[in-house]
């Protein structure tokens, strides 16, 4: 069981590492709009227009 | 997608959908040939094939409106006043600013905005939030002209104007960051440390070596401190206000249950004895800021109304100077006595008096009414009003802040603050709250003090940390965040959470008449007569723009129209022309009388005094009269009375002549006393206002809210200062930016539906309220008798809080659409079932 002493922090250090990657996306404002995102992705990249599947 | 027939057996605008006027249809042409519905779209469609852009009538779901080209100059947009105020530097000589689109309402529209680099060159970025309409634009000011965008999207048929709230917007972006970032931060420390107290509370159960309960103790500690530090600040920081001000706030008592929670387990651990409360404060932090960001990003939607409002007003002016040069100026700048040049097709920028020229003025903006008025020197115009016919000369006499239109926009700003009673409620509430909870805490300790002083503490902290309104803050936003989201679903957009509760509750609704109750548009509603002349009438109507022959086409989409010769347009009396050899005049009764013998009575055998008369002469006679009018919606009357059996009472007040608001009042079955007709856009708003103080005089019959639904500018300022103001479909978007709900189908059914669902949320809010209440109640009377141990404080918080959750999200607040008559009644749908339902040609016998 004393493998806890080592696992515990390691686990906290990855929970450190996933805030951080939360907090930088949220800083990043890729919160900011929650609409607009999901309508763009049904656009094709092209010129062409959407793809109606 | 080529030429569509749709079911209306038109043919379908190859832009927009929409039909094509049968004064349009090209007859004969192949049918590969794409037909439009007006000139505006064939320009649209033309631009976007040119581009390659021809995938956007891929879409399935396409704006199905017709292109509404301003055809402005946005010649104001590339002046360096205007670049001073709203533009702002991009990085690599690149600059951008954010643009408020009219029409923006879905997905086919992103995909166009965003494709506006392809349309102009020179744009190296567009991005739509569809939500708030607001574009955000990226030039290159070398090699384009923002007035050069702007076209673009006008000409695609989004009418562009600056937007005011930049700088603000940046702000309240920060915040929502910052917001976010707490809440996942409170989130993840909140998680890590229930993991650790789930060991801990296993291990007082079935034995745990000291080594790792001190461990998990110590880590729990570790956690907790960071949380509240970092997103546990903003309690304290809001109850140290709250003192400081002498207010009280619900910041306080949580602040106090945090503070002494985290003290109290500080002591503990390193005392290494009795609770450590760390599982229990951070869950608060993490469940009370998301509580709160609910909240607030519900309250937000009703600020942005006043900014987007602002949009809407011209921003500069052509000023001539005494040399007679002109020059642009800002809006701003604009002092009383200058000369003003508005050209046709502009807004105008101030108040004024004409000094040259004659021209139509259009003043929807202001009044609602939607026919132009002819001007002519001395008369008075308004900013905001459009001059639709040619240019002329204004001198101004109020400028800026002080113009009708600011005034207007001033009052709806004023009163879309005003409102916030929910908060100022909850605030009212913690202050009972506070002195309740801190003395049963005082009297708890009291009681164990004498008998035993350690238990005193650990009971005294354990009734803070459970009574700390946890669930009770999460009651209502959740349950009105899952409304609304069900709302909008169901077609409902309801912007605020107070909506919810003001229309839970039977009270006063006050109804606009023109677009809201009626149809907004003129209609063709009675035809006594000769039927033979039809074809003949729409020959000479099918080319004209005048809301009058849009009527005629409109009523009979499937008539073969004839071929009309030598059409002219007489301004302000009718249209003549010759068809099948003979001679045609159509017009007002003086118009056609001038031309035509028999013209007495016709008028009179339209049986409705409402009605705006059109008659028909052929060769020298009057064969037939058409009335016009305005058609009320064909779900209104059941509507209403669905209303008035839940013990709504309904008022009509309308911009429109009396008599014309008078006759559908009573047809609609308003007491002739609730209606009210020929109120300019204040006296909307005063005559709201007066509703809103004698509602309060009465108040022992329980806040019945008083409700105003409308359509158009003029009544965005009643909106605005109505408890609930609620936009219909098809309604001015000014109109829709101030509503605290709209209507995205058509028709007044859904006002049934959103008030039932309003009914049905607050009885899940108060659900909800009352089991936070009872876990509260039952926590603190575990609390005083000392049975609170820190396992159930730990297990009753969740619980609470999870029972909250759940009870939202099984709701059925807002169903989705039921099929209900009403629902059938599409604008197509009508134009369809015009010419068969209201024009009685049977009764007709010329």
């Amino acid at each position: 069981m004393s493998v806890l002493f080592i696992v515990l922090p390691l686990a906290l250090f990855v929970v450190a590492l996933a805030v951080g990657a939360y907090v930088w996306s949220a800083r990043g404002g890729q919160f900011d709009d929650l609409d607009t995102p999901p309508v763009r992705m049904l656009h094709d990249d092209g010129a062409d227009g959407p793809r109606e599947t | 997608m080529s030429v569509a027939f749709t079911a209306r057996l038109g043919v379908a605008c190859a832009h927009c959908g929409l039909v094509v006027p049968p004064g349009l249809v090209r007859e004969g042409a192949p049918p590969a040939e794409r037909q439009f519905c007006c000139a505006a779209c064939a320009t649209a469609y033309d631009l976007l094939q040119a581009h390659g852009m021809g995938g956007y009538y891929a879409f399935s779901e396409r704006r199905e409106v017709a292109v509404r080209r301003t055809g402005r100059s946005y010649e104001e947009f590339d002046h360096p006043a205007f670049a001073e105020l709203y533009v702002q530097p991009a990085g690599e000589g690149r600059v951008c600013t954010e643009l408020y689109l009219e029409g923006v309402h879905c997905a086919s529209c992103v995909w166009l905005v965003e494709r506006v680099p392809l349309l102009v060159t020179g744009v190296v970025r567009a991005e739509l939030d569809v939500r708030r309409a607001l574009a955000r634009v990226e030039w290159d000011p070398r090699r384009t002209t923002l007035s050069a965008i702007a076209r673009a999207l006008d000409t695609l048929g989004y009418a562009a104007h600056p937007y005011r709230g930049v700088t603000r917007d940046a702000m309240r972006k920060r915040e929502d960051r910052a917001m976010l970032v707490r809440i996942g931060v409170a989130g993840a420390i909140a998680g890590n440390v229930m993991l650790a107290a789930l060991a801990l509370y296993s291990g007082e159960f079935h034995g745990i070596e000291r080594d790792y309960e001190q461990l998990f103790r110590w880590v729990s500690f570790g956690l907790a401190i960071p949380a509240l530090l970092g997103p546990g600040r903003v309690f304290f920081a809001g109850a140290w206000s709250a003192l400081r001000t002498r207010t009280v706030h619900m910041d306080l008592p949580i602040a106090i249950a945090l503070g002494a929670g985290i003290a109290r387990g500080a002591i503990n651990t390193v005392a290494d004895s009795g609770p450590i409360y760390f599982d229990g404060v951070t869950v608060l932090i993490f469940l009370l800021l998301t509580g709160r960001f609910l909240q607030q990003r519900g309250q937000r939607a009703a600020a942005d109304a006043a900014e987007l409002l602002y949009s809407l007003a011209p921003t500069t002016a052509r000023v001539r100077g005494d040399d007679g040069v002109e020059r642009e100026c800002p809006a701003v700048g604009l002092l009383p006595g200058m000369d003003v040049v508005v050209r046709a097709g502009e807004s105008f920028p101030c108040d004024g008096e004409l000094m040259e020229g004659r021209s139509t003025v259009n003043a929807a903006l202001l009044t609602g009414e939607s026919r132009p008025v002819d001007v002519a020197p001395g008369a008075m115009v308004y900013a905001g009003t459009l001059n639709v016919r040619a240019p002329v000369v204004v001198r101004a006499t109020e400028a800026g802040e002080s113009s009708r239109l600011a005034r207007l926009l001033r009052q709806v700003e004023e009163s879309a603050q005003r409102r916030a009673p929910v908060v100022a409620f909850a605030n009212r509430l913690s202050g009972v709250f506070v002195v309740v909870v801190l003395a049963l805490a005082g009297i708890t300790f009291a009681i164990w003090h004498g008998s035993n002083p350690h238990a005193a503490w650990d009971n005294a902290i354990a009734l803070l940390i459970v009574t700390c309104p946890c669930a009770l803050a999460l009651a209502t936003p959740l349950a009105v965040t899952v409304a609304v989201g069900r709302a909008a679903r169901a077609g409902l957009y309801i912007k605020g959470g107070d909506v919810i509760e003001q229309l839970a509750r039977p009270g006063l609704l006050v109804l606009d008449k023109t677009g809201t109750v009626t149809e907004g548009r003129t209609t063709l509603v009675a035809w006594r007569g000769a039927e033979h002349v039809r074809a003949a009438v729409l020959a000479l109507e099918g080319g004209s723009s005048h809301p009058i022959a849009d009527g005629f086409r409109r009523a009979w989409p499937r008539l073969i129209a004839a071929d009309a010769v030598d059409v002219t347009h007489h301004v302000g009396g009718g249209i003549t022309g010759r068809a099948d050899g003979r001679t045609i005049a159509v017009g007002s009764p003086r118009f056609v009388a001038a031309r035509a013998t028999g013209a007495d009575g016709w008028a009179a055998r339209l049986g409705d005094a409402t009605l705006t008369p059109v008659l028909v002469a052929l060769d020298g006679r009057v064969v037939a009269a058409a009335g016009f009018g305005d058609r009320v919606r064909d779900d209104a009357r059941a509507t209403l009375d669905l209303l008035r059996a839940r013990g709504w009472r309904t008022l009509l007040l309308s911009g429109d002549d009396p008599a014309v608001v008078a006759a559908v009042g009573a047809r609609l079955g308003f007491a002739p006393a609730d209606v009210t007709g020929g109120a300019t856009p204040e006296a909307k708003l005063a005559a709201v206002q007066r509703l809103r103080a004698e509602r309060r005089g009465t108040r022992s019959t329980g806040v019945s809210s008083v409700v105003m639904v409308g359509d158009g500018v003029n009544d965005a300022a009643a909106i605005a200062g109505a408890d609930v103001g609620i936009g219909v479909h098809g309604g001015a978007e000014a109109c829709l930016a101030t509503a605290d709900a709209y209507l995205t189908t058509p028709g007044l059914e859904p006002l049934v539906r959103l008030a039932d669902g309003a009914r049905r949320t607050m009885r899940v809010i108060r659900r909800n309220i009352v089991f936070s209440l009872g876990y509260n109640v039952l926590g603190v009377a575990l609390a005083m008798t000392g049975l609170l141990n820190p396992l159930v404080a730990a297990l009753m918080m969740p619980a609470s809080s999870l029972t909250v959750v759940l009870g939202s999200w099984l709701s059925r607040s807002f169903d989705a659409v039921v099929a209900t008559p009403g629902d059938a009644v599409v604008a197509g749908a009508v134009d369809q079932s015009a010419p068969d339902a209201p024009v009685p040609h049977d009764a007709a016998a010329a």
